[in-house]
């Protein structure tokens, strides 16, 4: 019972984030998101705004990305983001040179604020991207980060 | 039931500041294991913060989120002494759901 | 030194310079020729790019102290330290870790210590080990099965011993007869050139300002190199998702040096254990800390 609901929600997924980016679903009465894999399996920027209900993206200075311009170790990476975009319902983060971009996605309810503090694992040297959505447009700002091969233990 | 996870809330202001770690592999699904076979992927997909009845963040996770997740987040509406919940699934249906009253 | 010897020596240290000296600037050691017996190796932090890099490295440290894995594994350990377990079915409530039984605050940061009942100095983790034997009734190979595994018991047992040291400050006198011997060969395995890279602890660890690329190396020769590394173990390895304990990293400090590995729990880590904290005594236990 439970495994096929399970099974149903992961493969409408793509069907209830449409509903919920249209707003015909309001984020309240999604008790639990559903897996967007599409997203995760995008191999770059565009087709993941793609399968995020995206055209297109707009690079801003509105996000504020606070983390470290070197990474003593690509497993965790600590990212802080801040979006000052009004209206910021939605905050991706991407990690440009990992086999699959699309690290985490996060809805941002009304009363929530849009910035938030979580670690990725980056396989090499790259760009990540926040990408956020406000008021149905897609913005991103970028910042590089340099992943070191240590020298020994520490 | 998979290890609990550690939350901390507390009230700056109005604003509520959680901050939640959590026991997770967190595996990818390309490492190796010393037999040369990889090791399955096993990961947090889906992550819900409740308050009060209502959703006050919800994320879905990839392979990239790092191994112990920490997450950081804040939200207003909430005053000490209320609770906040934070659930977890992961691609195998395994799932956690903690609590904490926020100080 | 036969001819053949020498030119061995050189080979090696050719390639060992080649693979330290990664970073340029500072002292090339290569220009030593190969002598076995040249100035010890690192890179000295000293120019303005390294000193950027230091500093952003700091920060990355600094961005990963709050929300610190080992927490949990600290509640991992605090459960095993209370559930009754082993064929006699006891908990670890009444382990003596020197401040006698049960006696946890501050316990780790008196560590290593010469013990009557088993009339050896011992660490925290072969405390445990002893303890676990003598209360638990598990046998030493039943209780260090599998020690060095991620979220091992050993492994949530000692970062819950060390957290509750946390504040604490760092007491290893080595007044004890046998506590002063153990220093003494502690001090010595630290000069000991050995392994096939004729490497010494202080080959690495005897100087102020080196690097191997972007890990400083302490000076463990000063109080201060000493206690700067001893009050942050053990800690959370980003790179190994786990807690690593201070044996476990002697033993890959030893393994990095290219010299067989030593023993679990054996005498030789102890002897290092309490040789490096008796440099660090008076520095205050950060409590478990989180390294890459």
């Amino acid at each position: 019972m439970e495994q096929g609901r399970r099974r149903f929600l992961r493969s409408s997924g793509g069907l209830i984030g449409a509903l919920v980016a249209a707003g015909f679903i309001g984020i309240d009465e999604v008790r639990a998101e559903a897996w967007n894999a599409a997203a995760f399996e995008s191999k770059d920027l565009d087709q993941l705004i793609r399968n995020l209900g995206g055209s297109g993206a707009k690079a801003t200075d509105a996000i504020e990305i606070v983390a470290p311009d070197i990474a003593e170790n690509g497993a965790v990476v600590p990212i802080g983001v801040a979006s000052k975009v009004e209206a910021t319902e939605a905050i991706a983060i991407v990690v440009e040179r990992n086999p699959n971009p699309l690290a985490a996605l996060f809805t941002i309810p009304p009363g929530t604020l849009p910035a938030l503090q979580t670690r990725v694992k980056m396989a090499e040297t790259c760009n990540v991207v926040v990408l956020i959505k406000a008021a149905g447009e897609f913005q991103y700002a970028a910042k590089e980060i340099k992943v070191t091969i240590g020298g020994c233990g520490g | 039931m998979a290890n609990p996870m550690k939350i901390r809330a507390r009230m700056i202001g109005d604003i509520v500041e959680v901050k939640v770690l959590m026991s997770h592999p967190m595996e990818t699904g390309l490492r190796k294991n010393e037999a040369g076979e990889a090791i399955p992927a096993h990961f947090i997909q889906t992550v819900l913060a409740t308050h009060a009845e209502r959703t006050v963040l919800a994320a879905q996770w990839g392979q990239a989120v790092s191994a112990n997740p920490f997450l950081s987040f804040m939200f207003k509406g909430g005053q000490k002494g209320d609770v906040i919940r934070i659930s977890w699934t992961d691609n195998k249906g395994d799932s956690r759901s903690d609590e904490t009253t926020i100080a | 030194m036969s001819p053949y010897t020498l030119a061995r020596l050189r080979r090696w240290s050719a390639w060992l310079i080649l693979l330290l000296s990664s970073v340029t600037a500072g002292e090339n050691a290569a220009e030593e020729g190969g002598n076995p017996t040249a100035a010890p190796i690192g890179q000295r932090a000293t120019d303005e790019s390294s000193q950027k890099a230091v500093d952003e490295i700091a920060k990355y440290r600094q961005m990963l102290e709050e929300g610190n894995p080992a927490e949990l594994t600290e509640l991992q350990g605090e459960a095993l330290w209370r559930t009754a377990s082993g064929p006699q079915g006891a908990s670890l409530e009444q382990c003596d870790l020197g401040l006698g039984p049960g006696n946890l605050d501050g316990a780790y940061a008196r560590l290593p210590r010469y013990f009557a009942d088993t009339d050896r100095v011992e660490d925290a983790e072969s405390r445990l080990v002893t303890c676990m034997m003598q209360l638990q009734g598990y046998s030493r190979e039943e209780a260090t099965r599998d020690w060095y595994k991620p979220n091992s018991k050993i492994e949530a047992l000692t970062t819950f011993v060390a957290a509750r040291s946390k504040g604490h400050a760092i007491e290893v006198p080595a007044t004890h007869p046998r506590e002063a011997q153990m220093v003494r060969i502690g001090e010595e395995i630290f000069w000991r050139r050995s392994g096939p890279l004729d490497f010494a602890c202080a080959t690495c660890h005897s100087l102020d300002g080196r690097r191997i690329r972007l890990q400083d190396l302490p000076n463990f020769l000063t109080a201060e190199g000493a206690k700067s590394s001893m009050v942050t173990w053990p800690a959370y390895r980003v790179s190994q998702s786990a807690v690593w304990t201070m044996e476990r990293r002697l033993i890959d400090c030893v393994r990095q040096m290219r010299w067989p590995e030593p023993d679990y729990l054996s005498e030789f880590l102890i002897a290092l254990q309490i040789y490096l904290q008796n440099k660090a005594d008076g520095a205050v236990m950060q409590g478990p800390g989180i390294k890459r």
